[in-house]
């Protein structure tokens, strides 16, 4: 018998009362966000529904060749997510290319070394501990490396003057770009240190919290936290540095040239 | 070089400095520029856009030598202070100077000028016209945009008229200053 307390599916109704209320809000106050809150709910439910049917599948298979399936699907949706976050994006496969890639590179890299040193499953690749992993660490190295992005490309068409200004001087396109990718590098890191040092004070993270509510003792519970707090902070670091100096690669050409016309178009809003 | 506005003399300066894509052949002293790297050949090379870029607070951050700086500032006009100045609180012929200052100490063999007289005084122009005057009788080359017909009486040698993207006109002739 499981040592935690089940939900059935009137518990889950009962708490879509709230969301409900706040379309409710929405609909006094005239904010016009209650369709829109109403749709990213269903879509939560439903996509949740979907993944834990995935999931009770690939943890009774234990088959490398599906957790890397699956490993590979959640890559290319969070690529896709990096490039609709980019106010300017780059033109081409770049667009989502550069995330996507850096973000394989770091959370692949990341979530392997945590599951061969610290938590040594058997075998390595278990789906029950390399998905729910590599899942935390992706998120938070796909929202680093957005805002990276998205920073260093509005900053060079902010500053193009002040870059130029260098490259005008004789600075190389690395030196000359240097303070923007500096920015991007602060702006992409910015939220996982917020979050280290809020956590346990002003939050209780997600998955610590899961796992009291279904009986792991909170000391263990808080090891894993730190474990996987560390482990978010080297990927979205790895993340965000290899994603930001390729935005830099781009933007630039081997004559050291600002290369702005790499950007795709505006798109209107 | 002059011509209305939109025939493309800043394009021309922008590709010469080698800041854009840009298709032709570029030598300088019999070397072609696809030899040469771009940081290197940006340093033989100067160029003073008209709207000049900023990335410090102050004046001095804009300066890896200060002491070469402080000499042709003073010429210019600039009181030793002038170091710590925020770049913020300058005016556009103040940034203008300094942005020619900036290109001038790095010893380039050419300097594009784009329109670096058009914000200031009468005073100031002729402080200008003279500095580079004096750097052009030590060997530097100057090509210069300006919309002003008399300073280009006094200060070209050879007047290129450029309109819709290409040189319409080249006149030869003396330059008031050196006669």
């Amino acid at each position: 018998m499981a040592n935690y307390i089940t939900l059935n599916y009137l518990d889950l109704a009962l708490a879509s009362v709230l969301v409900l209320i706040d379309a409710g809000l929405s609909i006094i106050f005239g904010l016009k966000i209650h369709r829109s809150l109403l749709v990213a709910a269903i879509r939560m439910a439903v996509q949740l529904a979907l993944i834990g049917l995935v999931l009770t599948a690939l943890f009774s298979l234990v088959s490398p060749l599906w957790t890397g399936f699956v490993v590979l699907a959640m890559i290319l949706f969070a690529g896709q997510e990096v490039m609709q976050r980019q106010d300017r994006r780059l033109s081409g496969w770049w667009s989502f290319g550069l995330g996507a890639g850096c973000m394989m590179m770091s959370s692949v890299l990341v979530t392997a070394f945590a599951l061969l040193t610290a938590i040594r499953p058997s075998p390595w690749y278990d789906p029950r501990y390399a998905i729910p992993l590599l899942g935390m660490i992706l998120g938070n190295c796909m929202t680093g490396i957005a805002l990276g992005l998205n920073t260093l490309t509005t900053s060079l068409i902010l500053r193009r003057a002040s870059v130029e200004a260098q490259l005008m001087l004789g600075a190389t396109r690395w030196d000359a770009a240097a303070p923007v990718t500096r920015d991007a590098l602060r702006s992409a890191l910015m939220p996982t240190i917020n979050s280290m040092s809020a956590t346990g004070l002003v939050s209780l993270p997600g998955m610590m919290t899961g796992q009291i509510l279904s009986g792991v003792p909170p000391v263990e519970a808080v090891k894993y936290q730190i474990l996987v707090m560390f482990l978010i902070a080297g990927g979205t670091g790895f993340g965000a540095a290899a994603a930001v100096l390729g935005g830099v690669y781009r933007l630039t050409d081997a004559r050291h040239r600002l290369r702005l016309d790499r950007l795709a178009a505006a798109q209107a809003i | 070089m002059k011509g209305p506005s939109g025939a493309g003399k800043t394009l021309l300066l922008r590709a010469i400095a080698d800041l854009d894509p840009n298709q032709g052949l570029v030598s300088l002293e019999g070397r072609d520029r696809s030899t040469i790297p771009g940081p290197e050949w940006r340093r033989l090379v100067g160029y003073v856009p008209a709207e000049p870029g900023w990335w410090a607070e102050t004046v001095c951050g804009h300066f890896g030598d200060w002491s070469a700086a402080a000499a042709v500032l003073t010429d210019l006009g600039f009181p030793q202070e002038a170091k710590s100045w925020p770049i913020a609180r300058l005016s556009t012929g103040e940034r203008l100077r300094l942005a020619l200052v900036r290109a001038l100490i790095i010893r380039p063999k050419v300097l594009l000028l784009d329109e670096p007289t058009a914000a200031l005084d009468a005073a100031s122009v002729a402080a200008v016209e003279s500095l580079i005057a004096t750097r052009i009788r030590t060997g530097l080359a100057v090509l210069w945009v300006t919309h002003d017909a008399g300073q280009a009486r006094r200060i070209a040698r050879r007047q290129l008229v450029v309109e819709a993207g290409s040189v319409r006109d080249e006149i030869e002739q003396w330059p008031i200053t050196s006669r």
